[in-house]
């Protein structure tokens, strides 16, 4: 199936779970339809065997697996790889249009350290994101580790990845008046726990990111230290605490936004494959 | 003696006995630690930098939840040409091997080991780190 310009709108504005993919084995675009018939058959087979996905209504569970060509970075990269679930009630007229319930998708956007590397009945599409019931994104799993004998993890961000990414989107460009960027941290050792939320204008916060940043393009760990330490020094200043020595967990900005447990949500189009670059950096590591 | 920063509270000086070997500790988890380590090294003499200093780095279990670059703790390492060890302590075997790898450094320092300087010491634990 061709790619869709407007299927890359549906990525933006939802919240996706981020896991590391192993490479799949013998995996063959040309058997997209078969796959998806598999796959039908293995969640219905599952419901049977009573594992709850959904409580109450009777549902149909119809499987799409579709290639989004436009998601890559190179052409060494492999065309993404959409499946989708989606329901049609029983009870509800034939004219009902069907509702997607859980999308996931894999994808490698300038994955070339992992796909350098691998023999040559391998597919590498590193990164996957899911969206929907986790009960759903368990049973694609497992048939895909099944079927592909690869291995899916749950791909966490360290708040040194926090903080990249933070410094990167704060200082993206953006034409329409733009949200707060916004850090979240969480205090540890303490019998309560305590988030504190840090909120700045985007626009103090690009000002800042353009005096740090030497070179446009180019991001060097020290630009994002002294980026990070100047809003630690601000902070301190007005509130006497250290923000050094809590954890970073979550950090939005207008561009995405993205929690430690891996979970991000990806605003803007524009920057869509920037954010997708930097997450197949993030799986490939986890998986290396 | 454990102290949170540098320099110690001048009061009890006269109190205080020799000391053999100075630890960093560096929580992987929290900038500031890094942070404090650094500022506090100004106020050590150049002497202890002749074997008598180490860093631990602690909580490297967690990888997920590292705010350091283990690189920058490298490069400090090399700066202060002082030793650096990684450890965690949430665990206990790794935590009573450290202290053992950390007594046993202790008393070289202090002269306990026949035929061993801290000095030649610090540089055999270079060489192999090097390699």
């Amino acid at each position: 199936e061709n790619a869709d310009p407007q299927k890359t709108a549906f990525l933006l504005r939802k919240a996706w779970t981020l896991y590391s993919v192993t490479p799949l084995y013998r995996f063959h675009r040309t058997r997209l339809r078969d796959y998806a018939r598999l796959l039908s058959a293995f969640v219905a087979a599952e419901k049977q065997k009573g594992l709850a996905v959904e409580v109450g209504v009777e549902l149909d569970i119809k499987v799409a697996l579709s290639s989004l060509g436009d998601l890559r970075g190179s052409e060494q990269d492999q065309a993404a790889l959409l499946v989708q679930l989606s329901s049609r009630s029983r009870a509800s007229s034939r004219s009902s249009e069907d509702k997607v319930v859980w999308s996931g998708w894999f994808c490698s956007v300038f994955g070339d350290d992992l796909s350098e590397n691998v023999p040559e009945d391998f597919t590498c599409l590193p990164l996957f994101l899911a969206h929907g019931a986790e009960s759903y994104t368990s049973l694609v799993g497992s048939w895909f580790q099944k079927t592909f004998d690869c291995c899916f993890r749950r791909l966490a961000i360290s708040p040194l990845n926090l903080s990249w990414m933070v410094a990167m989107w704060a200082g993206c460009k953006l034409d329409r008046v733009a949200s707060a960027v916004e850090l979240v941290f969480s205090v540890p050792r303490l019998s309560q726990p305590l988030d504190i939320s840090y909120a700045i204008h985007p626009e103090d916060a690009k000002a800042l990111w353009d005096t740090v940043q030497k070179t446009p393009g180019e991001i060097t760990q020290e630009e994002v230290d002294v980026f990070m330490d100047c809003l630690y020094a601000h902070f301190h200043r007005h509130f006497k605490i250290h923000l050094s020595a809590a954890k970073l967990v979550k950090v939005s900005t207008a561009v995405a936004s993205a929690h430690c447990d891996g979970i991000v949500k990806i605003l803007h189009s524009q920057y869509l494959p920037g954010v997708l670059m930097l997450l197949t950096e993030l799986a490939i590591s986890q998986i290396q | 003696h454990l102290a949170t920063s540098l320099p110690l509270p001048s009061e009890r000086d006269h109190l205080r006995p020799r000391i053999d070997l100075v630890v960093f500790m560096i929580d992987i988890k929290s900038k500031y630690s890094l942070k404090n380590v650094e500022t506090s090294l100004a106020h050590v003499d150049a002497s202890f930098f002749l074997g008598k200093v180490c860093f631990l780095v602690t909580g490297v279990g967690r990888v997920n939840a590292c705010s350091i670059e283990t690189n920058a703790v490298c490069k400090l390492g090399e700066a202060y040409c002082s030793p650096v060890l990684f450890c965690e302590l949430e665990l206990e075997g790794i935590r009573v091997t450290t202290a053992q790898r950390l007594l046993r450094m202790l008393r070289i320092c202090a002269g306990h080991i026949p035929g061993v300087s801290a000095l030649s010491f610090v540089s055999l634990m270079r060489k192999s780190y090097d390699d």
